[in-house]
């Protein structure tokens, strides 16, 4: 049976780590992100080798992944994309580090995890995804639509 | 929310002045974001406070681009510059980009000299210790057990927390830097002894005894684990600082290990039942032969031609008996014409070197004693590198794929012989 996916509306609950409210496009993966060594801040680009997202950038998108890795830079890798205007628009996560609330803090962008239900299986790339960092909702329209 | 002390209250309110109050705020904002409900005080803070590399010197020029510029818009991410007083927690610099003699030979340029030569006036100014290393536990700062703590670095981190039994998360530039000026970092995570219980087991059948073989056992546990706390038993022998240190580097950088417990080495793992607490193991792993070839292999796996034309040792930043080691193994030797060998530590380790003549005789072999950073830090390799030859699981997981070349993991042995002849012959024994 065929489903029809555009006009299916997913809403998750969670806790917004950040305020404010962002929507736009999805971009998923889950791998975890390395900052330093593993983002080009001047194009918000992943560069790890053998990453799914290499050489793709998560600027103005809607970043959906588990969290971040490596190196303590993290969060001041992630903060020059802000400088840079590379950064995501929102943060949707689900294992809190230190690395990835700072990083949320310093970028100044609306990021929500503990979530109800798990975001992998609910969220794909290209669909449009709401972030309330107010309310710890993530609100996603199945296809793009919205 | 955080709950705030009336300190912590007057701070925020601006009673310590403007930069402790973007501080605190900083603090407060990213507690909340953690879900921790107090902060903790700490008086033992290692960060990289007010770096700034070309881009963020441009990016601030028009608010004058200046210490207090950086750190006030970078650090502690205001809005506004503030005057930034001397730090009043116990504060240490990280490693940094260039070393402060040999910049030249690291093919620095004036400009980015000047650079860190401001920079390093100012955090002196400060009160922000210019330990310049990535092991400040070498250098004059070995936290006590059960000390609270606010480091960045990787390798640092697991070593305070695992082999001193201290407590830090792996705090960022941003919180490190807002510690220091207000002796808090929020109370979550490797803070709390109910998150310090192990959570997976690693039975060691293979023996591991020396620093390569830690090497190997670390790299292998943390691709094991992730960044899961393991609790490890078997076959580990002739525990060290230098062991120690490569396998809390190779598991920090493998998976994110920030905790590690060794059953009847470190401090908190008496017995497999204390280092588990009231958890049952979630994964069991097994270290045997199989499984050390295969992180051996792994290691190797970026290094296909066997002219070696750079070696570098010292990732973590070498202790004086990993110097003397090399000095030793050096002496009489030469570096070949084709190759290049710099070895990094840090500078309170080198005024040892020096005195001890290491120094010299690494100088009269060809090679370079280096201190502050490394050639990952620094992105500096000898011009022309396309092959190198390391010592340390940590450095080849990341220089080659920084660089773009290749790399060849190996014993310091191994490394200095590719040295002096140019060409690598490790093997696994």
């Amino acid at each position: 049976m065929r489903v029809d996916t555009v006009d299916t509306v997913i809403m998750l609950q969670g806790r917004g780590i950040t305020r404010g409210i962002a929507e736009g496009e999805a971009l998923v993966t889950t791998q975890t992100i390395s900052g330093w060594g593993g983002v080009n801040p001047m194009t918000g680009t992943v560069i790890e080798s053998r990453h799914e997202l290499k050489g793709r950038s998560f600027a103005g998108k809607i970043l959906v992944f588990p969290g971040g890795k490596g190196s303590s830079g993290w969060s001041a890798i992630f903060h020059m994309t802000r400088l840079a205007g590379t950064a995501p628009l929102a943060m949707v996560f689900t294992q809190m580090t230190p690395k990835v609330a700072l990083g949320a803090v310093v970028m100044r962008i609306p990021a929500v995890t503990d979530l109800d239900r798990d975001p992998f299986g609910h969220v794909e790339d290209g669909d449009r995804v709401r972030v309330d960092g107010d309310r710890g909702e993530v609100t996603i329209w199945k296809g793009g639509c919205g | 929310m955080v709950q705030l002390t009336a300190e912590e209250r007057a701070m925020l309110d601006g009673a310590e002045g403007a930069a402790t109050q973007k501080a605190m705020d900083l603090l407060v904002r990213y507690a909340d974001a953690l879900g921790a409900e107090r902060f903790v005080e700490t008086d033992n803070v290692a960060g990289v406070p007010g770096a700034a590399h070309g881009f963020l010197k441009d990016y601030y020029r028009d608010q004058g681009g200046d210490y207090n510029a950086i750190f006030s818009l970078f650090d502690l991410d205001s809005d506004e510059v503030v005057e930034v007083p001397r730090m009043k927690a116990f504060s240490c610099h990280l490693q940094g980009g260039m070393d402060p003699d040999l910049w030249r030979e690291q093919g620095m340029s004036e400009t980015a000299h000047d650079g860190f030569v401001y920079d390093e006036e100012q955090n002196a100014e400060h009160g922000v210790q210019l330990l310049k290393t990535c092991t400040p536990y070498v250098a004059g700062n070995v936290p006590a057990h059960g000390e609270h703590c606010a480091w960045m670095e990787s390798s640092a981190v697991v070593y305070c927390n695992s082999v001193v039994g201290a407590r830090t998360n792996t705090e960022g530039r941003e919180s490190t830097s807002a510690a220091m000026l207000t002796k808090r970092i929020p109370y979550w995570g490797y803070h709390c002894p109910e998150y310090r219980h192990g959570q997976h087991a690693i039975a060691v059948e293979f023996p591991v005894g020396d620093v390569f073989e830690w090497g190997m056992l670390g790299y292998f546990v943390g691709q094991s684990v992730e960044d899961g706390i393991p609790v490890i038993t078997g076959a580990i022998s002739n525990p060290s600082l230098i062991r120690h240190k490569h396998f809390g580097a190779a598991a920090a950088s493998s998976g994110g290990v920030e905790l590690y417990h060794m059953v009847g080495i470190t401090p908190e793992a008496p017995s497999a039942a204390a280092a588990f607490g009231p958890n049952l193991p979630e994964q069991h792993f097994v270290y045997d032969a199989a499984e050390r070839r295969r992180i051996y292999e792994t290691l190797n796996a970026v290094g296909e031609c066997e002219d070696v034309d750079y070696v570098m040792l010292g990732c973590p930043h070498y202790s004086i008996e990993q110097i003397a080691h090399a000095a030793q193994l050096i002496e009489g030797r030469k570096v070949h014409e084709n190759s290049a060998l710099w070895v990094f530590t840090s500078r309170a380790v080198k005024a040892v070197a020096d005195r001890n003549g290491h120094t010299k005789t690494l100088q009269d072999a060809g090679a370079y004693l280096m201190t502050d950073t490394c050639s990952a830090i620094s992105q500096a390799i000898p011009e022309g590198t396309r092959v190198a030859a390391l010592d340390s699981a940590k450095q080849v997981h990341y220089l080659p794929a920084m660089m773009d070349i290749e790399g060849w993991y190996g014993t310091t042995a191994e490394c200095i012989d590719a040295a002096c002849t140019g060409r690598w012959a490790g093997r696994l024994q």
